[in-house]
């Protein structure tokens, strides 16, 4: 068969079929390559999109990162439904199938454990913003004009005390809802806030975290989160999930650079 | 095997996954595993910041006709093309300066 391989996750196997429509990165449907009691799962990629050459200009086109980004996640989504699948790097690519067999047979024992470690479990994205400006009661209560310089002084000052006031409270708002999350989670990561110019969301984002979450849980993590939306003004919460175990996955790399230390 | 049991309904997920969100877990997260292709992962990671920073959303950003990395040399092998294909032709004029009519020649 000719085209590389682009392996978008390992996983146990699992007896329910992915979506039909479902196309991976290059266009083919991602099919199962069992290995020992493990399955990759895989699609052909066209070398000239693919080759070592053609990758590294790839990724530096955001376009074909973002179509590519977005079909990888569609794929471990749909996994994500049926199985726990352990999400692989984007863009990791293989010569033929027996380059990923090799690969798995190498990292096996890694790999069952971090899928023992995360079966059953799904990730939760969670961010809080504070939003730019203070809410003002200035609908109901026109602030009077000032008159005086000492006025308008007086008046920028309490401005800026309301604005650090924000701030403080945010910052026990998102150090108590991480604690609450925490607990309800079997493991948790912060994450390097996401710039607010550009996600495209409104605010500033103090906290960008991950939970580690049993699937049986999830509804209760849900509902906690939801249910602390309206407590803060001025500050928003954002929930994003469930996901693959993205976040929690990449110790596998980590265990077997220990095993292989020892 | 797995059996899923009942999740929430997804959030914020899908189709409109917001494209900073899913850049930040395909890049950045999930297992790093050498292939038989090997791309330079300090090149994703320099990639990442570079994202992070600049183009959190793609979508958004074009919306609103922001373009300008397409023309950066850092963020655009176009426009890195287009940079060396200038400076070439500048350095080339520069010999022909300093040395009318001569091949230039390594000084052994």
């Amino acid at each position: 068969m000719s085209g590389l391989r682009y392996v978008y996750a390992v996983c146990r196997p699992f007896g329910a079929a992915l979506q039909a429509q479902l196309t991976g990165v290059a266009g083919d449907p991602p099919r199962l390559l069992a290995h020992g009691d493990l399955v990759a799962v895989v699609s052909r990629v066209p070398e000239a999109d693919f080759g070592e050459e053609a990758l590294r200009a790839h990724l530096e086109d955001l376009d074909w990162l973002a179509g590519t980004a977005r079909a990888h996640q569609q794929v471990i989504d749909a996994l994500t439904a049926v199985t726990t699948p352990l999400p692989l790097r984007l863009a990791t690519v293989f010569r033929d199938d027996s380059g990923v067999r090799t690969m798995m047979e190498r990292r096996e024992d890694a790999f069952r454990r971090t899928l023992d470690r995360l079966e059953g479990r799904v990730e939760w994205g969670v961010k809080v913003f504070v939003e730019a400006e203070p809410e003002r009661p200035a609908a109901a209560e026109p602030a009077p004009r000032p008159v005086t310089g000492r006025d308008y002084l007086r008046r920028r000052r309490e401005q800026s005390r309301a604005g650090e006031d924000l701030w403080t409270r945010a910052e026990g708002f998102a150090t108590g809802l991480h604690s609450t999350l925490s607990s309800l989670a079997d493991d948790a990561r912060l994450h390097a806030p996401q710039n607010p110019r550009l996600s495209g969301a409104a605010g500033r984002n103090v906290l960008n975290a991950a939970y580690l979450v049993r699937r049986d849980a999830s509804e209760e993590f849900v509902e906690r989160v939801d249910r602390t939306k309206d407590d803060a003004p001025g500050i928003r919460v954002e929930l994003t999930g469930p996901w693959a175990a993205y976040s929690f996955a990449g110790d596998a790399a980590g265990e077997e650079e220990a095993g292989a230390g020892s | 095997m797995t059996t899923p049991s009942r999740l929430p309904d997804p959030y914020g997920q899908g189709q409109s996954a917001n494209l900073a969100d899913i850049l930040e877990r395909v890049l950045d997260k999930g297992v790093v595993i050498a292939g038989d292709i090997k791309i330079n992962l300090l090149d994703i990671e320099l990639l990442t910041i570079k994202l992070r920073l600049v183009v959190a959303s793609v979508d958004k950003a074009k919306e609103m006709g922001i373009d300008w990395w397409e023309s950066d040399p850092a963020l655009s092998s176009r426009a890195r093309h287009d940079e060396l294909t200038r400076e070439n032709a500048e350095l080339r004029e520069r010999l022909r300066e300093l040395d009318p009519g001569r091949v230039p020649k390594e000084a052994s």
